[in-house]
């Protein structure tokens, strides 16, 4: 299975080109943003860690390691597009466009954060594993019946192809020719759990064949491979042919989330030797130098935009009102039933005499 | 109740199917989904005609797979269509339940009704009809329970019609529990136009000033049997179809118990945790004062629903309501 799905490269661990580059789709701009976008990721990724720590967000799973998978993915997606993540996506996300206050906002326990930005078609986390997979499947088969070519990508991990609804969304969406890309990351471990243990399949590439739909491994950590292999599953969900099954192999440095410690289930050694050999944005770094696309003042100059971008998204978050009690109540239904309606009011009641 | 100009005589199943046909006509966003719903046109012929008349892109026969259609159903529900899907048997929906309860449930409230789904879960349900183990069930109280979601449970072909319209014209998702025991036994005059039947709204079948009995779906029938009984040994009953189960019709509970001060409550389902047991919360809420006796509940056990050979024995009878209509008289 793994010399029928080989994994596919484009830059390798020193940065050298291993295939030519397709210079219409990789030009120097898309690059150069590859690079800015896996920068801001970061920083957003280690700034958010950070503020758990101090008590200003609540839980948060990072996804630092998985930058190249999640920015050359996302960066293919035109915004009329659909987007269904999972927790540790929200790199794809906010390389889609959606907003940083609203993502932190998220991890701040409120419901605003799930709101995407007017106009971007963003589903909300899902945390139940693999159960928006059919949910893809269906929007997407409704953007098909609106005689749009506009598509829609699920983001989940290796765990998320030993539940069920990983295969019904993939069955469901190869029977209704739906225009989706399955776009899974393959960082090898579910929390503490290894994938050697997940499954006795060599790869997830595979589990395409059962469906009869395209599948494709690829080098996660590499962007140009990534953002290549995402841009002709899409021009194939375009054009009528169906889903495709891309799994990215990429790698997550640091905990789950940071309600755990990785050190208790894995050698986090493996995780530094990773980050030493494979980085996916000192590979691009490594790229770019020997590209002649490499300039310090440039990239001092986005890593002062990107940090000052994501200090006035958190300014933005910590001055939204104090959540409102009424959010609880007023969205169960478009208009509330009694049982609702008799709930908020006697509790507000009990609120106002200040005896709750 | 709008008036019509012309009426067919239909069974629930026929009602059901019309009332289908009526909103595929009227709407183009309204899809049809579900195993065997195309060409075999529903394992009960629900679906009967539809793919013949709408075709295969609006009814649509999925893979064998609750979970992956009813996922995919409120995919096209976030994207603007206005699936029905069908279960087959109510029984079989577990595998979406992780779904309706996770997601389609859940998703307007999460997104502060961003995002919302339209949908309509069709579910023949309930005993009685010698089917094999697990064809059966009636977990109504799976459903209640679960915020976001409107449960729907007519007991004749008028309400069936008009509450299924209803369904689908709700902007959020109602499982509609079709009794498969009243899908054949009865039929009735059914307005050919399109009408809606009031969800969260009962109706008084009888009225008496003696008891309250209130029941829904499969049972009205029975409850009707035994209220008739009851008046031939002059006790008078109001009977209360419920039609709605979430939210219920708490005024008219509330005014037939505060006139007859006695209940019983027949419900097909295990007992504990049931919507009779919300019935009782309703009437402990709003006429606790009113009450004369004790009220009465006839249900199913809390065992699996048996094996049909043993269902007679499960199923809730006239006889057994006529024994606790006596007791709450007699207390």
């Amino acid at each position: 299975m793994e010399e029928q799905f080989p994994m596919i490269q484009w830059i390798d661990e020193k940065g050298s080109l291993v295939q030519d580059l397709d210079q219409e789709l990789i030009t120097e701009d898309v690059i150069r943003n590859m690079y800015r976008n896996m920068v801001r990721i970061r920083t957003f990724d280690r700034k958010a860690i950070s503020l758990q720590r101090q008590g200003r967000i609540g839980t948060y799973a990072p996804f630092e390691g998985q930058e190249a998978a999640q920015v050359g993915s996302a960066m293919c997606l035109r915004n009329t597009d659909w987007l269904f993540p999972t927790y540790r996506d929200h790199g794809a996300t906010m390389t889609f466009g959606h907003s940083l206050k609203t993502i932190l906002t998220y991890w701040n326990g409120r419901n605003e954060g799930c709101v995407p930005p007017e106009g971007l078609h963003i589903f909300p986390p899902s945390v139940p594993i693999a159960t928006h997979l059919p949910h893809a499947a269906g929007a997407a088969y409704a953007e098909k019946r609106k005689g749009t070519d506009n598509i829609a990508v699920a983001y989940f991990g290796d765990g998320a192809t030993s539940e069920g609804d990983f295969h019904e969304g993939l069955n469901v969406a190869s029977v209704l020719k739906s225009p989706v890309v399955f776009f899974n990351q393959n960082n090898n471990y579910a929390i503490s759990v290894p994938i050697h243990k997940q499954m006795n399949s060599k790869t997830i590439a595979q589990k395409s064949v059962s469906y009869d739909i395209p599948g494709v491994r690829v080098d996660g950590n590499d962007i140009i491979a990534v953002y290549t292999e995402m841009n002709r599953a899409i021009e194939r969900a375009r054009s009528g042919e169906g889903p495709t099954l891309i799994e990215a192999v990429t790698w997550r440095y640091g905990a789950h989330t940071t309600a755990d410690d990785p050190t208790k289930y894995r050698e986090q050694r493996e995780s530094e030797d990773r980050r030493a050999s494979k980085d996916p944005v000192a590979r691009l770094e490594l790229y770019m130098k020997q590209a002649g696309l490499w300039d310090e003042e440039w990239v001092t100059g986005i890593k002062e935009e990107v940090a000052q971008e994501i200090d006035q998204a958190i300014e933005e978050m910590e001055s939204l009102p104090p959540a409102d009690v009424n959010v609880i109540f007023d969205y169960v239904f478009e208009s509330p039933t009694w049982t609702i309606e008799k709930q908020k009011k006697d509790y507000v009641a009990l609120m106002e005499r200040g005896d709750q | 109740m709008q008036t019509t100009v012309g009426t067919n005589t239909l069974t629930l199943v026929q009602a059901v199917t019309d009332g289908m046909r009526t909103m595929l006509r009227e709407k183009q966003e309204v899809l049809v989904m579900g195993e065997d719903v195309g060409k075999n046109g529903g394992v009960f012929r629900a679906t009967d005609g539809l793919q013949a008349e709408f075709g295969e892109d609006r009814v649509i026969d999925t893979p064998l797979s609750e979970a992956g259609f009813t996922g995919a159903a409120i995919g096209m529900a976030i994207n603007g269509f206005l699936p029905i899907v069908e279960i087959q048997f109510l029984g079989f929906v577990y595998p979406a339940y992780e779904q309706i309860m996770t997601h389609a449930s859940r998703i307007r409230a999460r997104t502060m009704g961003h995002y919302s789904v339209p949908m309509v879960i069709r579910a023949p349900y309930g005993a009685g009809v010698r089917a094999p183990e697990i064809h059966s069930d009636s977990v109504e109280a799976l459903f209640t329970h679960m915020p976001g979601i409107k449960v729907v449970c007519p007991s004749s072909p008028y309400d069936a019609k008009g509450l299924l319209i209803a369904s689908i014209e709700d902007p959020d998702p109602v499982l509609f529990m079709e009794p498969m025991r009243n899908y054949r036994s009865s039929r009735e005059e059914v307005p050919e136009d399109k009408y809606t039947v009031e969800i969260g709204k009962g109706k008084l079948l009888t009225e008496g000033e003696d008891v309250t009995v209130i029941a829904w779906g499969a049972m009205v029938p029975v409850a009707e049997k035994a209220v008739k009984q009851m008046e031939e040994k002059g006790v008078n009953c109001d009977l209360i179809d419920l039609r709605t189960l979430y939210p219920l019709d708490q005024d008219i509970i509330a005014e037939s118990v505060q006139k007859t001060g006695r209940t019983v409550i027949v419900q097909e389902a295990h007992a504990t945790s049931g919507v009779a047991n919300d019935v009782i919360s309703v009437i402990n809420d709003t006429s606790f004062l009113y009450q004369k006796a004790p009220i009465e509940r006839v249900t199913g056990f809390d065992t699996p629903v048996p094996f049909f050979a043993y269902e007679d024995h499960y199923l809730p009878t006239p006889e057994r309501v006529i024994k606790s209509i006596e007791k709450v008289v007699s207390f």
